[in-house]
């Protein structure tokens, strides 16, 4: 986070945002890129001279319900967003997560910021993630120069794709002025299967046989015990016209009651669940502990869990087992730990929450490999070849 | 007569030939190198048959190290590279010139493993789209991305252009369907980019890989996102009198919440080029025809095609045919899928893939046939209708200079009033050298600035790909 004392700058349109990014430059003023404000606790400790919001470029420019795309300002409010999609019921697909729960409740989630971090949430595994859904962004490069990319139609393969390498780069490529968003329809009906008392690996295989049917499940997901209930608890969302839903319902308990598949949730319950796991309620306190988000193939999460032994605080699985969220103590050897184990087992971990004293002393987000490192480099500097924008946020390098 | 340029040629490359060609050899088994006239012509064009042009040397390596060497050998020797898939490209996008080598991966073409529990699978490049499927069909499992070329074209190349299909609609392009890859950079480095896992760290160097038309390194293994096929699906035919009506039905089917698997659009003359090929039962008294495709249980198909006929009977529509057999279903798809190849047989086409938001698609329908009308050529029209993206099909005669530079002149306007209506130039097929020229229509000078910028990062001396995507006159001042 930027000084108390920094300059704090809000441009009203796109055009004084590039003025302030070329002017940032010729003053050698490195920018700390802000949007709502809500995740400024991830990433690297990061000192701006001066703060760039998106706060002022505030409103939806166009939305067209029967297209399913809307387009608006980076600094819209994903509040204002949200509801004005769903008074003609429509969602966006990727199910952001709100991640207030994890750090202290202060910010505002903008379109921005979760394009900026690509945030997805459970649906991720059916309706992919933010990157998925993004058709077409405007942004600002370190270069103070306007650039336009992608478009607002669903297919688009015109030139090289600047919006998914924008989308989770976090604002050190671009300071995202405006985006265009794909929307989907909101499912008429949800259901939730739920089943008790399995152990990690038997989450996992039921969570496998259910993705590996034909019921198109929209989230799958295994909480620990202490999590809600004082036994764990796996989840297994259908989503869609009503009818269909209980028709896949009754088929999804069927092929999993040997693991003791019997009822299921549904509606404002079954929402209600989802909305929890999205957000990590479960991990939220205490808050002194690490929170580490971590990706790997589905079948290796319970053997991941299992390498890290009693460093595991305590987590749980979404996307069938291939999200991780875990709670650890926050100290370099944990990071060392978690990172050796994904060594033999692929995947990545990002340090969501800690300290600035933790984060100052462990890569926050997965290092890269040398020859990864060397392009990421170059494409930072083919945006922002002076480091103005929140330079060193992600890796130290760029 | 050609429209489109090519970059000139390198002399300093071509006089060198025996030597490249020598030092190709010490890098390749013998039988991976082609180097005779007569062998190298098979590799002179793609699927952008009107231009030809023949490449230095022809090299098909077998492994991944291969690669990397010739890679770096290219990077050493100053040699342009093109990469090729299968060579079924539609914009050029595989056609190489004489200062340039081709890079073919089809001797590449094994699954190297099948996770049906993590629902993934580890391919080389070479391997066609359909293999993967096949590979997994006995299972229940499909690899969703199906470009109408699907037999032929290779995953290498569907990574190259980020292709689409017809069932797109409902499971993504290729960049939703890819979850890691293995690629070779000019300099000979191995990179590995995401994994079995989804949403790597850093930047998407995968998203900007995928669709990159070989400009910025060579794809040589994927792990691709398996999906369980459906319990059943069934597609339906919706015969109407008027193109505006069956393209708003598509549009107020998309608006409605229903996301069909897969919904085409034929109009009249699309309709009775396939039908003579595939036999496919296609109503000939119609002017325009979808093809909408629900899948699920059978309860599920009924209650899609419920609401989906009611939608279509609101927009008039004449004729409705349901699909009765699993033979019949696959008849229908025939006959959509070889909508190119039946197309080809009653004369040379060059295939558009603009893109325009639904709600413009009449408007889109209505100039295209003005714009075809107005340079005397027939047009056919068949395409994606829930996305938008159209492939308008212009007949002429390849072998009639002056009518090749009409339809490419009739095609390039219609491209640029996608652009105008909100689109774009290319949904799936990619740039290539045939819309190169375009790009200036949708995107300005400090766009592609950016662009040309991130390619440096990967080939600053223009030697992968060189004469694609982006304007010669473009080029300068990065």
């Amino acid at each position: 986070m930027s000084p108390a004392n920094a300059q704090r700058l809000r441009p009203a349109d796109e055009a004084q945002a590039a003025a302030f990014v070329l002017d940032a430059g010729k003053q050698k003023l490195r920018l700390e890129i802000v949007g709502g404000g809500t995740r400024r606790g991830l990433g690297r400790p990061f000192y701006g001279d001066a703060e760039l919001s998106s706060q002022a470029l505030n409103g939806i420019d166009f939305y067209e319900p029967a297209e399913m795309v809307i387009g608006a300002k980076a600094g819209t409010p994903l509040s204002v967003i949200e509801a004005a999609i769903a008074a003609h019921g429509q969602i966006l697909p990727f199910e952001p997560m709100d991640a207030r729960s994890l750090y202290r409740w202060v910010g505002e989630p903008t379109l921005g910021g979760l394009i900026g971090g690509n945030i997805s949430g459970p649906r991720r595994i059916s309706a992919g993630a933010a990157r998925d859904c993004v058709l077409g962004l405007r942004l600002v490069n370190g270069r103070g120069q306007i650039i336009k990319t992608g478009g607002r139609v669903m297919k688009n393969v015109t030139g090289l794709d600047l919006v998914r390498l924008n989308c989770g780069a976090m604002g050190t490529l671009g300071f995202i002025t405006q985006a265009i968003v794909k929307l989907a329809p909101k499912p008429e009906a949800e259901a939730t299967v739920v089943i008790r008392r399995l152990d990690d690996a038997k989450a996992v295989a039921a969570m496998a046989i259910a993705l590996g049917s034909p019921w198109s499940l929209s989230g799958a997901a295994h909480l620990s015990a202490g999590m809600g209930r004082d036994f764990p608890r796996s989840f297994f969302r259908l989503e869609g016209f009503a009818d269909s839903v209980a028709a896949r319902r009754d088929k999804l308990i069927e092929a999993l009651k040997d693991f003791g598949a019997k009822h299921a949730v549904e509606g404002d319950a079954s929402a209600r669940l989802w909305r929890a796991i999205r957000d990590v309620e479960f991990l939220s306190e205490p808050k002194e502990r690490a929170i580490w988000r971590i990706s790997v193939a589905p079948s290796n999460g319970p053997k991941l869990i299992a390498a890290l032994g009693p460093m595991a605080l305590a987590h749980f699985y979404d996307w069938g087992g291939g999200l991780i969220w875990l709670a650890a103590a926050p100290t370099p050897e944990v990071a060392g730990a978690i990172r050796a184990a994904l060594v033999p087992l692929g995947g990545q971990a990002t340090l969501m929450r800690a300290q600035d004293s933790l984060r100052e002393r462990v890569e926050v987000y997965q290092p890269l490999s040398p020859a990864l490192l060397e392009i990421s480099r170059g494409i930072k500097a083919s945006f922002d070849p002076d480091g103005v924008l929140n330079a060193g946020r992600m890796y130290a390098e760029f | 007569m050609s429209q489109i340029a090519f970059p000139a040629i390198d002399s300093s490359i071509v006089a060198r030939r025996d030597a490249i060609v020598a030092g190709l050899a010490a890098l390749v088994p013998p039988e991976c190198l082609i180097a005779s006239e007569v062998e190298r012509r098979a590799f002179e064009t793609d699927g952008l048959t009107a231009y030809r042009r023949l490449p230095l040397a022809v090299v098909l390596p077998q492994t991944t190290a291969q690669v990397a060497a010739i890679m770096r050998f290219c990077r050493d020797s100053a040699v342009n590279v093109v990469p090729r898939g299968a060579g079924t490209s539609l914009s050029g996008g595989a056609i190489p010139q004489e200062d340039a080598i081709v890079l073919g991966l089809s001797k590449m073409s094994r699954i190297l493993d099948i996770n049906l529990a993590d629902r993934t699978a580890r391919v080389q490049a070479g391997v066609t789209n359909l293999a993967i499927t096949d590979a997994v069909a006995a299972d229940g499992f499909f690899y969703a991305p199906d470009p109408s070329s699907q037999l032929a074209c290779t995953i290498g190349g569907n990574i190259g252009m980020n292709s689409g299909g017809a069932h797109c609609l409902r499971y993504g392009v290729t960049s939703n369907n890819i979850l890691g890859l293995q690629a070779v950079t000019l300099n000979g480095d191995i990179v590995e980019l995401g994994g079995a896992h989804l949403d790597a760290s850093g930047f998407d160097l995968m998203g900007l890989l995928i669709g990159s038309e070989g400009q910025l390194a060579v794809v040589t293994e994927a792990t691709v996102r398996l999906l369980r096929s459906a319990e059943g699906a069934r597609p339906v035919l919706f015969g109407f009198d008027g193109v505006e009506d069956a393209a708003q039905c598509a549009a107020a089917i998309m608006a409605s919440g229903i996301t069909p698997v897969a919904m085409e659009y034929m109009d009249r003359p699309a309709i009775e080029i396939c039908e003579a090929f595939a036999h496919a039962g296609y109503p000939l008294d119609v002017e325009a025809m979808l093809i909408v495709e629900a899948e699920g249980s059978e309860a599920e198909i009924d209650s899609q095609l419920a609401r989906i006929g009611a939608i279509a009977k609101a927009h008039r529509v004449k004729v409705v045919r349901q699909s009765m057999s699993a033979m019949e279903s696959a008849q229908i798809w025939k006959g959509r899928k070889s909508a190119f190849g039946a197309t080809g047989r009653i004369a040379d086409y060059i295939c558009m893939d603009g893109t325009v938001p639904t709600s413009r698609l009449p408007e889109a329908l209505r100039r295209t046939g003005e714009i075809c009308a107005a340079h005397a050529l027939r047009v056919a029209n068949v395409f994606h209708a829930g996305d938008g993206n159209m492939h308008p099909l212009i007949l002429y005669n390849v072998n009639d200079p002056a009518q090749q530079a009409l339809a490419e002149d009739a095609g390039n306007e219609i491209l640029k009033m996608c652009v105008e209506l909100g689109g774009c130039l290319t949904g799936e097929h990619g740039v290539g050298i045939e819309k190169r020229d375009l790009m200036r229509s949708q995107f300005n000078q400090v766009d592609l600035e950016q662009q040309m910028r991130v390619r440096a990062v990967f080939d600053p001396a223009w030697r992968l790909n060189p004469a694609k995507v982006f304007p010669f006159d473009a080029r300068s001042g990065l």
